[in-house]
């Protein structure tokens, strides 16, 4: 177990290595600068303040001289300085990360709380109209754009109950009410793809498990449909769905990104795009290796949760 | 990740040859749902091809006389923020939509899966380190991986369409390398490596044509994706350039704007967006279905 532990965490950190190598070097194939953009909007300046704002920021150095500083920087856990905003990176995605990881948990409560209930109803009732119907919704929640989704959720509710979102964010200290209705929303049109995610491999892993002699027995003893289901059969059957929860973690987080722009939640994913769209390299790298650490550790724990879940997982046998 | 799929069965080609239109009708009949989704991607196929036909307007024709009008005689769908025809504009969408998504989707299947095959064939170390670089690559989420590429290549409709076929690689590769895998042990692979047929022969025109069935499975799953991830690129204005009309773009920030004063604005290219990933998702799994029975349901 302590080796197999090592041996992933030698693993997740060379992964980790080629990721940051991978978005160094996809930030530097962009077109433009920052100084660009920023000279971009001043007009004209002479080239002598450009070189040496690019000094200030220490873009003129070689790539290879960047890249060995932002992994020294890494390492003592300075995140450096923003571009744009002239501040410590850390400072500016500190205040974003819980607006972020509330969103994130409520989605995959969402999910999760839809999702499985859903996935056994479907397959308890295999090929019934109740099991179509179930699927083709699932089917549907992977099929409508989250974003889309979250728009057409603000438009009803303008239209019909002629409530307006808070244009800006509201904590809980403030108005926990609101706070609430804010975070829900978005939840909602995120969890739902989850959902239907979650749903699916519930379905099928249960109408495997089911298959299995051990639940032929259950039958046969005599015991109530509820506590062969619930109790025999879904305890084996969480294992790919753990897996799925897992994944879908990452997947959030991308669709995150989108929702938290069309809700207008000051979280890091909308963050992100705007330090993109601003070349704004310290944040954007630093935010991008921040969600790899993430989805890794993610990983890292349902696999942790196997063995847990099924002693019959050993590890590094 | 420590579970990767087992070795994929491949279905043994055999029993009577049918006619392509008597496949059709029995595939309709067993899969009504794929049915259905196989017709809704045609309908999508027939107007991104016939657009200019179908189209009633210039889609990018402005119209300051008529700006946000509702749903008329006139204009089916109504008019955007600079007057131009939803309907028209919707029509020409399906074009961006479906040759991005299947380009990018095509790419990516190809590019993984070929990497996926001489990884898999050639196992041992060469296997190894290419499955580490695939899960460098598959850590980061689809969407901020497609994000960051589109932002470093510029807005151009090739460069959308490599932004999103990069993160269909490793997904790919792991397909069809674990088919490979199993066919790999195969009896009539060994005949032909006894018979001195090259590796590479081998991986190519022995190994290849029977992962036919998990390529098309998988390509049919990564189309819906595909065109998601456009639609929320072109939202976010990093995918597919003006004056292109694509139905992510209809939707960004302006549409959201004026949403309340013209609802049609959002709904439309919503609708258009869903109903097209509806469709390929609902005939990939019937395809998966049909064509790779062990993983029949999930």
């Amino acid at each position: 177990m302590k080796t197999y532990l090592a041996q992933r965490l030698v693993i997740a950190l060379l992964t980790l290595l080629g990721m940051s190598a991978v978005i160094f070097a996809l930030l530097r194939l962009a077109p433009g600068d920052i100084v660009d953009i920023l000279f971009a909007t001043a007009g004209y300046v002479s080239p002598a303040e450009k070189q040496a704002l690019m000094k200030e920021l220490g873009i003129d150095r070689p790539y290879w001289v960047q890249y060995l500083d932002w992994l020294r920087q890494i390492a003592v856990g300075d995140l450096g300085k923003s571009y744009r905003y002239d501040q410590p990176a850390w400072e500016i995605i500190r205040p974003l990360v819980p607006v972020t990881l509330e969103l994130a948990a409520l989605s995959i409560l969402f999910a999760v709380l839809l999702g499985v209930p859903a996935g056994v109803v479907s397959a308890v009732r295999q090929d019934t109209t109740l099991d179509y119907a179930l699927r083709v919704f699932s089917l549907a929640g992977l099929s409508m754009p989250a974003f889309w989704l979250g728009m057409v959720i603000i438009l009803g509710l303008v239209t019909w109950f002629a409530w307006i979102p808070p244009l800006t964010y509201v904590s809980p200290a403030e108005n926990l009410t609101l706070h609430a209705v804010q975070f829900l929303l978005p939840a909602l049109a995120v969890g739902y793809r989850s959902s239907a995610l979650i749903m699916r491999i519930t379905r099928s892993s249960l109408l495997e498990v089911m298959r299995e002699d051990y639940i032929r027995t259950a039958w046969a003893k005599g015991q109530t449909g509820r506590i062969v289901i619930w109790r025999h059969a879904l305890k084996n059957a969480m294992l790919p769905v753990v897996t799925v929860i897992g994944i879908e973690f990452a997947f959030l987080i991308g669709g995150l990104v989108v929702t938290e722009t069309v809700f207008n939640l000051p979280g890091v994913a909308r963050f992100l795009v705007q330090a993109i769209l601003w070349r704004d390299y310290p944040v954007v790298q630093n935010l991008v290796m921040f969600i790899a650490i993430v989805v890794i550790l993610s990983n890292l724990l349902v696999d942790m949760l196997y063995g847990v879940l099924d002693p019959r997982v050993r590890y590094g046998g | 990740m420590a579970v990767r799929p087992s070795a994929i069965t491949v279905p043994v080609a055999g029993g009577a040859r049918v006619g392509a239109a008597a496949a059709v009708a029995r595939f309709t009949r067993k899969k009504p749902l794929g049915a259905a989704g196989g017709a809704l991607m045609l309908v999508m196929l027939l107007t991104a091809v016939f657009a200019e036909l179908l189209q009633t307007h210039d889609p990018i024709a402005t119209n300051a006389a008529y700006t946000l009008g509702p749903p008329n005689a006139e204009h089916w769908l109504g008019t955007d923020h600079l007057g131009r025809d939803i309907y028209s504009r919707i029509v020409h969408g399906a074009r961006v939509s479906l040759i991005v998504g299947v380009a990018s989707t095509l790419l990516g299947s190809v590019l993984g899966g070929i990497i996926g095959l001489l990884s898999g064939y050639a196992g041992g170390t060469t296997d190894l380190v290419t499955q580490r670089i695939l899960d460098i690559l598959q850590g980061l989420p689809l969407l901020v991986l497609a994000l960051v590429m589109s932002a470093a290549l510029g807005p151009a409709v090739h460069n959308v369409i490599i932004a999103i076929s990069i993160p269909i690689i490793p997904r790919a590769a792991r397909v069809i390398r674990s088919s490979v895998l199993s066919i790999r042990e195969m009896q009539y692979v060994e005949a032909a490596r006894a018979l001195g047929v090259r590796h590479l022969r081998i991986a190519f025109r022995h190994i290849l044509p029977n992962t036919i069935g998990p390529f098309i499975v998988l390509c049919t799953a990564q189309l819906g994706s595909a065109i998601l991830v456009e639609a929320t690129l072109s939202f976010l204005g990093l995918g597919v350039p003006e004056p292109y009309p694509s139905w992510g773009r209809m939707l960004s920030v302006s549409a959201a704007e004026y949403a309340q004063k013209a609802p049609h604005l959002v709904l439309f290219p919503g609708i258009a967006i869903s109903l097209a990933v509806f469709g390929s998702n609902l005939l990939g799994d019937a395809l998966r279905d049909t064509l790779d029975p062990r993983l029949r349901g999930s």
